[in-house]
This record gives structure tokens, C-alpha cells and sequence, in this order.
């Protein structure tokens, strides 16, 4: 419906406001809202401009103008090399942010952009893991560009406003309401070559994304999970109705070019001291307090030193309760 | 006729001289209490007139006026009452004048010329002996407690008539027995009731040892209370001036009255405890918890029940060791040189770590963490995560017990006290930034891990500090001369997250291989 022109879609949907509306419309400046957005210091990009992303004009309503925060050459950029989207659950369990992070990073030292929406749980963990490996990210706003949303994300909003790019199709210091996230989710789906469920319960925003996705032909992953969480009840009903299984960066890549086309090289690891060594393997099979690595022959005091030494060095992570997890 | 007997009024916990001076002229009869006093000090003379007529002593039937000199000093409670009752006698000439300006006299009378507990008698005697007045006249129950300070003859009297016969030279009655204390039934708390914990009953030892604080976190019923009360059983012992000092407030706030205290305090508010409650406050002020913890342990259960504003009132004093409360025109200081060790649970719904228990989102941790006052967990050098022991742990023997722990600690702590001898601070937790500078130099590998750590967010800027002094006392704890850089990881593991709960270090960011591992 928002594909109709401006005076159909008012006359449709406004009812009794609608003289207010048009005249609203009439009153509209585009001179002073293109100061607004050089003012906050967004880029803009036209949707008859022939640099604009390709991939949006499939969709039945392509945006009027893409806002990019950060530097405007650099996001066409991005966005003309291979991406992946990765999306989730806020509420995503500690499992579910590991898998997120991990096939970010993957998948990021593959070469391939990720776009997110930024959102709290996976969203932020699939950013981070891309950020974490110097790769590319996308994140496209429910809001305006220029407002980190949700505002507790600030820095990460910062970090990838340095190297990566801000989107959104909403004009700067636009306030996000309740229509607007799924709205975004259609970018996300369209700008992605693949889209990457992680986590999502049954009525998830991220199946939303999929679902988009599916609509424009676009290849859909999602990661299964236990058949009795809240939380894996939309990735395995994605997967039952024939998405791709995603365990594993391969996984998308296979996906995505082929199977065996693009191959991603795992990092190997590089051997540790022995004392190290053992400790990583203690806790890797679930040793995971200092009291646990203990009864696996740790002095407390070898276990903390080695531990920090591991968590370091990133390795090793600090998850819920103090437990130490091997970061995947 | 003219007469002047010494007392001291505590303000705060501290003494401050007070004379009584009782003056009789003719004029009707009347008596008049002038200098500032309180409701009790008011309705002392009616005290004083009663006990005096029922000692075998006259009431004079003229014009009685008492002056409680310096004027200016509010003058609180009963404890003017038997100086107040002498200073009479002597006025009215039924004792001597000259005999009694020799002696300090403190103390609650009763109608029947009894002299009532009082508390404060230390307070009492530590001013008498630095306003050199070399004889003190308590009531009998607190004459021990008296005694404590040296150089002072004590007399420790049931009435006002004995208190008059002293002051006419009469031997003064011996000092009370010690009061039987009852047989210790069962043990106190022993690290050796801990199974598992090893993470736990380590960090115990390192906050004993340096005085640092600790944060114990846990969902609920992993034993963090338990730990937190063994905590006084690897304390090292108490300096006598230190139990002297402690001593003193307990018996000003009527906690103690027998002797000298000589272990350390332990206590554990509950968390409905007002601002006025935990720092000290009223009118007049009184001292809070954390001046009863002075020179022991100040334990916070459920930290994050707490009002917010009752933990940042503790900030100051934590960090000064003293609190100054101001109540309309008075100020008064009270020391709290106190150990803080708090127990929280690591979510709202506590579960955080127990298998897939904890529902709690994100935000819902964030609000959690905010509840808890930041400025103040900043101060915490310790964060130790208590986990539920496995089974295997339950059945398994104990890590270690109080007395073994009690002398690593008593070692450590002669190291420190070695090292900073000519310095202000008395351990490790009080090292500032020079001293940490001067006397915990770093190899440049260490200094490196240290950089490293702070690049990848383990660390904030304050952090750094906090986790020299940690591994400072880990150090003295292992009898190292030197800080190296196992301490330094020691340390850094029991250090608190600089970020969000649940946010990864940027440690990839290191690459593969990185400089840490070599």
C-alpha cells in the first residue's frame, strides 16, 4: 500500500484528517529538510540517483531517499559487495549471541558485508562480531540515521559509524514508532543477499525479515535450535519450510555462491603454552568455575592467572554468573 | 560558697571537658541548671535533689545555681548527674571542695542515690587522662572498661555516698570481676564449613590481608552470606589501640560494657537502613553503622536492595575513612575506617549462570546493574562470582581453614606493614597513586599485559589501580617480594567488568597470536 502515490495513499488511509495531511504535504519544505540532514551530517541518496543501491529497487516501495550517517561513498560501497544479513531475538540466549558473533566474524573475514538493524540481543552481537574481525557492517535504523536507537547502544552506533554505515529511510531526528521496525526489516531483507535467522521465537520481528526475504526471492538461513525453547520456534519452523540449515559461516557461503565456490579458512588457532593449553580444554569441557577447574588439578590461584591470561587474549569469555565459556 | 567538679560530655565519640560548677546563695530556695542542656540534663535536678536527701546527705534549702561550662557545648543525657550531686555536696560544704576539683566524676544517679550504668565511661577516661586529671569516679559496671586506659586511678562506685567517701579520701572498692562470659557452645564460623568456593575463600584471604573490598555475587543461596561471615575469623588481631578506639564507640552507642572488645566488628545492616542509619546523622548526631564497622567489616547483603541513596552516602567515607555530619550548627567527625563487603545477586530473578534458570533480558540486567550506585561499586576492589558447588565439590575436603588462612593473612599483613612503614597508608587497599608508583614497580612485560587489558576494555582508566593493589597483596600472600606478572592475571581476574554485564572484551582484536601469549 505504501507503493501508491502520495494523493491515493491519503485519500485511502486518511479519513477525516485528511485536509490536515494535505495541507501538511503542501507545506512541506524540501530546502529545510535537506538543511536538517547536512546539519546532522547525513548523507543523502535519491532514489533517481543512479548510484542508489540496486538491490532496493526490487522492492515495491523502494525508499524516496536513503539517509547514510558517515561517509556516503563508503555505504554505496559496502552495499555493492556480496552481504549477508543476520538477525535475531533481542532476548536472545547466551548461546544465541555466541552463534550470532561467530558467524559475523566469519562470514566478515569472508569478505562479505553484514547488515543488521542494531537492535538489542542479536542484532548488536551480529555488529560486534564483525566489527571485531575489521569487517563491514551495515546497520539500518528504525528511526532517523543521525539517533543511535535504542539509545544504550551508543558507542556501537559510534564504532560502526567509523568504519561501517548508518542507514535508515527516515528523515534525521525522526522519532521511531511502532510501524517502523518491521518497515525497516523490508531493507534489510531487500539490501541482503542472503538473510541469516539466528534466533527467534514464533512471532520474532526477525521472521518478519525472512519473510520479506522469501518475497523477493532472496535465499533464507536460519539456525536451528532445541526443539523445546521459546527461542528456537521460529528458526526451526523457517528451517521446516525449506530454509537452508546454517551451522557455520560454510554454511552461508555454500548458500550464497555454491556449494565449495568461496571457501572461508577457519583462523587456527596458535598453540598455546602447555599450562594454557590444558586449562582452554578444562574449561571447554565444562570446567567453568574456578572451583570446577580445581577439581581438574588448578591450584585457585593457577586457574585465576591462567584464565585472565585466556580471557585476554579472547579465548575464553566471562558469560552469565561469572561462568568462563571458549568464545566459538 | 563555690563549688567545681570535672566531667566530659561525648559528643559524638569523643570526650569533651565539662566543668561543673555549683554556687549557693541565700534567696529562696530554688535550683537552676543553666549551660545548654538537654531535656535529661533538666530533669536532673530532680535526680540529684532525691538521690541526694536519700544518702544520708542534706538537699540545701537555698538558691542553687549550676553552671555546665563551655557554655556554648550542647550537653546531652543522665551522665552530669553524680558530678552534678557532688559539686552540691561540695557547695554546700557537707565535702570538700579542694578534694573533689581532683577528680573526674560521670555517671546516672537513681532517687535512691544508686549511680546507674552510664555508657561512654571509655570516652570518659580517655579525656580525663589527656585533661591530666588522674582520678575518675564511674559507676561500678563500667569501672573495668575505665581502667583500660592506663595511668588513671579508677574508682568504681554503686552510690553517691561511696562517691563521696572516695573523694574524702576513703580506699576506693576494687575493681569488679570480669563478668563470666558464657562457655562458647559451638564454634564460630570456620572457613573450614566451605566446600567448593575455591575462587570464593581466595579472595577472602587477599580482602583480609589488604583491606580491600570485595563484591560477592551469586544467585541466592550459593553461600555468599557464608562466606562473607567467615571473613572475621581470618581477620588479623586488633592493635590495642585499634581495640581501644573500637572499644570506645561500641561503649558510646551501649553495645559494650564489660572490657575490652578485641575482636574486630562485624556488621550487617538490613537494607531498609536509612542514609542517617548507615553514615551516622540525628540530632544530636549519633554514629552510623559504618562508624560501629570502624576497623572491622561492614557487610551489605542484597546490595541492590538498598536505598540508592544510603549507598552513595557510604562513598565519602569509604574513601576518607571518616564522615563529617553536619546538624544545624554542629559538626561532628566520626571515624570509619571500615572493610566493605557486599553480596548481591547477579540478576533480578538471581538465576544468571544456573543452566538455562535466568529469564532476564538485557534490559532487564541493565536496570539491575543501575540500581546498584556505580561511584560505589567502583570502590570495590574484589569481584568474586559464587557459583553453586557441584557435587563432587560437596563431597570434596574443605580449601582451607580459618586458622590456616588467619596466619597467610597475619604474614601477608607484616610484609605490608614492613614496606609502608613510613607511610600513611597501614595496607595495601590504602595505597594511593604515588605509593603504588614508588613501591609496586612493574617489568615492562607486566606493564604491557597491563596496557593490553585496558586496550581490549578488561580495564577502566581507575581500574588499573585497583588491580596494582590487588596484586600487591597477592603478592605478600605468596611471599613474593616483587609484583610479577602471574599476580598482575590473578588480579585481573577478580577484577569487575568494566562494561555491561554479558558484553565480550574486543579481545580479537588482539589477532591471533598476539604478544600475550608468547
Amino acid at each position: 500500500m505504501l507503493a501508491l502515490p502520495d494523493d491515493e495513499l491519503i485519500a485511502a488511509l486518511a479519513g477525516r484528517r485528511r485536509p490536515g495531511i494535505e495541507r501538511e504535504l503542501c507545506r512541506l519544505d524540501v530546502g529545510a529538510l535537506r538543511a536538517r540532514a547536512s546539519v546532522a551530517g547525513l548523507g543523502l541518496i535519491c532514489r533517481c540517483d543512479p548510484a542508489y543501491p540496486a538491490q532496493l529497487r526490487s522492492l515495491d516501495a523502494p525508499p524516496a531517499v536513503l539517509h547514510v550517517s558517515g561517509s556516503l561513498e563508503r555505504a554505496l560501497a559496502l552495499l555493492e559487495r556480496d552481504s549477508v544479513a543476520i538477525v535475531g531475538a533481542r532476548r536472545a540466549s547466551g548461546y544465541g549471541l555466541d552463534v550470532a558473533r561467530s558467524l559475523a566474524r566469519g562470514l566478515a573475514t569472508a569478505g562479505l558485508t553484514v547488515i543488521s538493524g542494531m537492535a538489542l540481543g542479536t542484532d548488536s552481537a551480529a555488529h560486534a562480531g564483525t566489527l571485531a574481525a575489521h569487517g563491514a557492517t551495515v546497520a539500518v535504523l528504525p528511526g532517523g540515521a543521525d539517533r543511535p536507537y535504542p539509545a544504550s547502544r551508543r558507542p556501537l552506533y559510534r564504532r560502526i559509524v567509523a568504519t561501517g554505515t548508518i542507514l535508515s529511510e527516515l528523515p534525521a531526528g525522526a522519532a521511531v514508532r511502532r510501524w517502523a521496525p518491521p518497515a525497516r526489516n523490508r531493507l534489510i531483507a531487500a539490501l541482503a543477499a542472503v538473510t541469516v535467522v539466528v534466533e527467534a521465537g514464533a512471532r520474532s520481528g526477525a521472521l518478519v525479515t525472512a519473510s520479506y526475504a522469501r518475497e523477493l526471492g532472496h535465499p533464507v538461513g536460519a539456525v536451528p535450535g532445541r526443539v523445546t525453547s521459546d527461542l528456537a520456534g521460529g528458526c526451526n519452523g523457517l528451517i521446516r519450510t525449506g530454509a537452508t540449515l546454517i551451522r557455520r559461516p560454510q554454511d552461508v557461503l555454500d548458500e550464497l555462491f555454491g556449494e565449495g565456490v568461496v571457501t572461508y579458512r577457519e583462523a587456527v588457532r596458535p598453540p598455546l603454552r602447555e599450562e594454557l593449553e590444558r586449562l582452554l580444554c578444562a574449561v571447554g569441557k565444562g570446567h567453568d568455575t574456578i572451583a570446577a577447574l580445581g577439581q581438574s588439578g588448578f591450584s585457585p590461584e593457577q586457574a585465576l592467572a591462567g584464565i585472565s591470561e585466556l580471557e585476554l587474549c579472547g579465548y575464553v569469555r566471562r558469560g552469565p554468573g561469572g561462568r568462563f565459556s571458549v568464545v566459538p | 560558697m563555690l563549688a567545681r567538679v570535672c566531667t566530659f560530655a561525648i559528643d559524638g565519640v569523643d570526650p569533651r571537658q565539662v566543668w561543673v560548677e555549683v554556687d549557693i546563695r541565700s534567696g529562696l530556695p530554688a535550683f537552676a541548671i543553666v549551660g545548654l542542656g538537654d531535656a535529661a540534663v533538666r530533669e536532673s535536678r530532680e535526680r540529684v535533689h532525691s538521690a541526694i536527701d536519700n544518702s544520708g546527705y542534706e538537699f540545701p534549702q537555698r538558691r542553687i545555681t549550676a553552671n555546665l561550662a563551655p557554655a556554648f557545648l550542647r550537653k546531652v543525657g543522665p551522665g552530669f548527674d553524680a558530678a552534678l550531686a557532688l559539686a552540691v555536696l561540695a557547695a554546700s560544704e557537707q565535702i570538700s571542695a579542694k578534694a573533689v576539683e581532683c577528680y573526674a566524676v560521670f555517671g546516672e544517679l537513681s532517687l535512691t542515690g544508686a549511680l546507674r550504668d552510664s555508657p561512654g565511661a571509655l570516652a570518659v577516661a580517655e579525656g580525663a587522662r589527656r585533661a591530666t586529671i588522674g582520678r575518675l569516679i564511674v559507676p561500678r559496671e563500667r569501672a573495668r572498661e575505665a581502667a583500660l586506659v592506663g595511668g588513671l586511678q579508677v574508682a568504681g562506685v554503686a552510690t553517691l555516698s561511696e562517691a563521696a567517701d572516695v573523694v574524702m579520701g576513703s580506699q576506693p572498692p576494687p575493681l569488679p570481676p570480669p563478668k563470666p562470659r558464657p562457655p562458647a557452645t559451638r564454634p564460630g564460623p570456620d572457613l573450614a564449613d566451605i566446600r567448593g568456593q575455591a575462587a570464593g575463600v581466595l579472595a577472602l584471604q587477599i580482602a583480609a590481608a589488604g583491606e580491600h573490598n570485595l563484591l560477592l555475587e551469586g544467585p541466592p543461596g550459593t553461600g555468599k552470606t557464608m562466606l562473607a561471615r567467615r571473613l572475621p575469623s581470618i581477620l588479623p588481631a586488633m592493635t590495642r589501640a585499634e581495640a581501644l578506639e573500637v572499644t570506645r564507640i561500641h561503649s558510646v552507642a551501649g553495645l559494650h560494657a564489660d572490657g575490652l572488645l578485641t575482636s574486630r566488628p562485624f556488621r550487617a545492616p538490613h537494607h531498609t537502613i536509612s542514609p542517617a542509619g548507615l553514615v551516622g546523622g540525628g540530632s544530636p548526631p549519633r554514629p552510623g553503622e559504618a562508624t560501629l564497622a570502624h576497623h572491622g567489616v561492614l557487610f551489605l547483603d542484597e546490595l541492590a536492595e538498598f536505598q540508592r541513596s544510603s549507598l552513595d552516602a557510604l562513598r565519602q567515607p569509604l574513601e576518607d575513612g571518616h564522615v563529617t555530619i553536619v546538624r544545624g550548627q554542629r559538626a561532628l567527625s566520626f571515624p570509619t575506617a571500615f572493610m566493605l563487603v557486599a553480596a548481591t545477586n547477579p540478576c533480578p530473578c538471581g538465576f544468571a549462570g544456573v543452566g538455562d534458570r535466568c529469564r532476564c533480558g538485557e534490559p532487564e540486567l541493565r536496570r539491575h546493574q543501575r540500581r546498584l550506585s556505580g561511584p560505589l561499586l567502583d570502590r570495590l576492589d574484589l569481584l568474586v562470582n559464587v557459583q553453586r558447588p557441584t557435587e563432587a565439590e560437596l563431597r570434596g575436603p574443605p580449601a582451607t581453614t580459618s586458622s590456616a588462612a588467619r596466619e597467610r593473612v597475619a604474614d601477608a599483613r607484616e610484609r605490608q606493614r614492613a614496606r609502608l612503614a613510613a607511610t600513611v597508608a597501614r595496607c595495601n587497599g590504602e595505597m594511593d597513586v604515588r605509593l603504588l608508583r614508588r613501591l609496586v614497580p612493574l617489568d615492562a612485560r607486566t606493564d604491557q599485559l597491563l596496557g593490553r587489558a585496558y586496550a581490549v576494555g578488561a580495564l577502566s582508566a581507575r581500574g588499573r589501580h585497583r588491580v596494582l593493589r590487588v596484586a600487591r597483596t597477592i603478592a605478600d600472600l605468596d611471599r613474593s617480594p616483587r609484583v610479577t606478572r602471574e599476580h598482575v592475571l590473578s588480579a585481573l581476574a577478580l577484577r569487575q567488568r568494566a562494561g555491561a554485564p554479558g558484553e565480550e572484551l574486543g579481545a580479537a582484536s588482539l589477532g591471533p597470536g598476539g604478544e600475550l601469549v608468547a
